[in-house]
């Protein structure tokens, strides 16, 4: 292998939301829940490893965004692949994009990068949960060209929640390495992390819990926070989503959360003036004050540090949810800004 | 009359290595240089690594440059306070207990090399340090000199074409380096996929002013006829390192004996900062009397004084292509060099899907 050589750098795209026309010129099911679908969009422009894409859907009389990491690209980008999971959990998107025929016309951004991946580490482990391995399959590609010191972890809960097993064995060898529940090889986080030294850099794609697992992990050994890397789309979190009651006393607002809908969407709907950015659960604008709480908080915004979690006195709007231990249906009384 | 396919304003590659400033201008107060239209933010680590980040902070734009470094690898964004690493990361949101995970501004891979720190905008996996063009004379214990730069208003391609044709010495430098031998001699080019070489022999001729001081530094009392020699060697994307010299006329200098002559290397390379403007990085470099550093002065002021003549003539050049745009470039014989280099230079572009790649012939 060629010795690693490369210059400290990452990649620099525009950070420009460019709307379009794209065409589906490909869907096949990978597994029984998940499908690969290749779209052509009409303004190619190429996608950096980490980039992802927003999908603008259309449910019933509203329209609703859905994020999607790019899994691969054409080098010129003029197709490119992303990867849909369908679970019983899922607001109502997958069905959706399963559903995509070739030929099908759907409105697309042009690759965002919120997620970019530095060259020039000494070492990287690339961690992928699942369906999270779209946003880290092409990380893992760049890697290897440039001869870096690396490691694919890849883990679901079966078999049938690893699309790209095959191909990824096949590009990767003896550096990926593969934990899979149902077959008695689950990753236990401690030990991952406290094999990982200082300079190494970790980027993380995958659900909620392995997320707060390995963040959690990181923090106690005293890693360089700035090496922990994770892109999330806000929609995983530690329980299922189910339906709950949200009350707004100052403005009379009282309205129930459905389970494909967010808490700041169903406000907005029951006439609430609400502020909000990125929707995903990481800047915070959306914050709303718990006044009183019948059940309890599934935070799943990366917003709040653990303390101010567990103190269930804020929660970002836009991702989290209310949720009752019982299932009697929990109600969550709230001030807005 | 035919049609022109000569590119007025040419656009610049991004998957090269461009200098960005001298090594002794990065350090440990931010620098603002915009290269290839991107505005960076320049300093060093405490350990001396030269950084380039993205001179706008990823909350709301501020320049970093106009902030201060904070421990070893630091920055602080001087309007509220965030701080990023050497990679570009936030690692401080001053106002909240976690950092935002998409927090980040790009940072740009960085080589010193040749006395100056060069940078690459383009794809980081494909930025190999061993593309970085050949300036070895800068800091070669065999040569010694010094230069600077110059900020010229007009597209980079105009100053990559004046360098690869000499001939503009006769009419634009006729006071020191000038003579009318350089248009009258024949000149060879040849080219390869990254490098274009124009060599001019004019042989048996009085020494222009320039060169007749020179050759007396080594040669003190010397008079008469010399061989005159500019062999000039364009790396791509815009770095030209000319051979340049003098020796008596018949010692056997084409033949490869410049004992009875004088060596000089003209390094130039050029960063395009927007479509019309331009850093111009030029240095004089000799192998004889090293040790003497008032020649290196002297030589240093002489070469500045040449090329403030270049410099006005390029920047009426460029306010000319503007006020007549709808007038075409045409070419002459002589133009051939710089011809070739505007061809790889197309050819990069196409290659990065910026310049259609049907306009441009393969190689």
């Amino acid at each position: 292998m060629r010795p690693f050589r490369w210059a400290d750098g990452t990649v620099a795209t525009s950070h420009s939301i460019v709307w379009q026309q794209a065409t589906v010129v490909d869907s096949i099911a990978l597994t029984p829940v998940i499908r690969r679908i290749v779209l052509r969009p009409e303004k190619p422009s190429v996608a950096a490893a980490g980039s992802h894409i927003d999908v603008r859907l259309r449910f019933g009389d509203r329209t609703d965004t859905r994020s999607y990491s790019v899994v691969d690209s054409a080098t010129d980008g003029t197709t490119l692949a992303i990867s849909v999971l369908a679970t019983p959990t899922s607001r109502g998107g997958a069905a959706i994009m399963h559903a995509l025929e070739p030929g099908d016309s759907i409105e697309i951004t042009q690759p965002i990068l919120d997620f970019p991946l530095r060259i020039g580490a000494p070492r990287y482990v690339l961690l992928a949960g699942g369906i999270g391995i779209t946003a880290i399959a092409g990380m893992a590609a760049v890697l290897k060209s440039v001869g870096a010191d690396y490691t694919l972890v890849y883990l679901g809960r079966s078999r049938r929640e690893l699309a790209y097993l095959e191909e990824l064995t096949a590009a990767h060898g003896s550096r990926l390495e593969v934990h899979v529940g149902d077959e008695g090889t689950s990753l236990v986080v401690t030990e991952l992390v406290a094999a990982i030294d200082e300079s190494a850099e970790l980027y993380l794609c995958g659900p909620i819990r392995l997320m707060d697992a390995v963040r959690r992990a990181w923090i106690e050994r005293e890693l360089p926070i700035a090496n922990l890397r994770f892109e999330t789309f806000g929609n995983s979190g530690w329980f299922a989503p189910e339906k709950f009651t949200v009350r707004v006393p100052r403005l009379g607002i009282e309205t129930v959360v459905g389970t494909s809908q967010s808490m700041l969407e169903a406000l907005e709907e029951a006439g609430a003036d609400m502020m909000f950015d990125c929707r995903k659960g990481e800047c915070g604008l959306c914050e709303v004050r718990v006044l009183e709480l019948d059940g309890d908080i599934d935070h799943r915004d990366v917003f709040y540090s653990e303390r101010q979690k567990n103190a269930r006195g804020k929660i970002c709007c836009c991702v989290s949810r209310a949720m009752s231990p019982s299932g009697s249906g929990a109600t969550v009384t709230i001030e807005i800004s | 009359m035919g049609e022109s396919s000569i590119n007025k304003l040419l656009g610049h590659p991004l998957d090269v290595w461009y200098v960005a400033a001298w090594d002794h201008e990065v350090n440990r107060t931010p620098l603002a240089r915009t290269v290839a239209d991107r505005p960076l933010a320049l300093y060093r680590t405490e350990d001396g690594t030269a950084v380039a980040l993205a001179d706008a902070c990823w909350h709301r734009l501020a320049p970093l440059s106009m902030g201060t470094l904070v421990g070893r690898d630091g920055i602080r964004c001087p309007y509220h306070g965030m701080l990023y690493n050497s990679a570009g990361r936030c690692i401080s949101m001053p106002a909240q207990e976690t950092i935002n995970p998409s927090a980040t501004v790009a940072s740009f891979p960085v080589v010193e090399r040749y006395r100056y720190v060069w940078v690459w905008l383009g794809d980081p996996a494909k930025a190999d340090p061993s593309l970085v063009p050949d300036m070895h004379q800068m800091d070669d214990p065999a040569w010694a000199g010094d230069g600077l730069t110059i900020e010229v208003d007009c597209n980079y391609q105009l100053v990559l074409d004046n360098l690869m044709d000499l001939t503009h010495e006769e009419f634009v430098h006729s006071s020191s380096i000038g003579q009318d031998e350089l248009s009258g001699s024949e000149f060879v080019v040849s080219h390869d996929e990254r490098t274009v070489t124009v060599d001019r022999w004019m042989l048996g001729i009085d020494p222009p002013p320039f060169w007749l001081s020179i050759m007396r530094h080594k040669f003190p009392h010397f008079e008469g006829k010399v061989d005159r020699w500019q062999i000039i060697h364009f790396e791509s994307p815009s770095t030209i390192c000319i051979d340049v010299g003098v020796a008596m006329a018949g010692t056997g200098a084409p033949e490869g004996d410049r004992s009875q002559g004088v060596n000089g290397y003209v390094m130039n390379t050029i960063s395009p900062v927007t479509d019309r403007s331009c850093v111009y990085f030029w240095a004089f470099m000799r192998n004889f009397r090293l040790e003497s550093q008032v020649i290196t002065t002297q030589l240093r002021d002489g070469v500045a004084g040449v090329f403030s003549e270049d410099e006005r003539m390029l920047v009426a050049q460029q306010a000319a292509i503007d006020a007549n745009p709808d007038y075409e470039f045409y070419g002459l014989n002589i133009d051939v060099g710089g011809m070739w280099v505007r061809r790889l230079i197309e050819r990069q572009l196409a290659a990065e899907g910026r310049l259609p790649r049907a306009t441009v012939p393969v190689g």
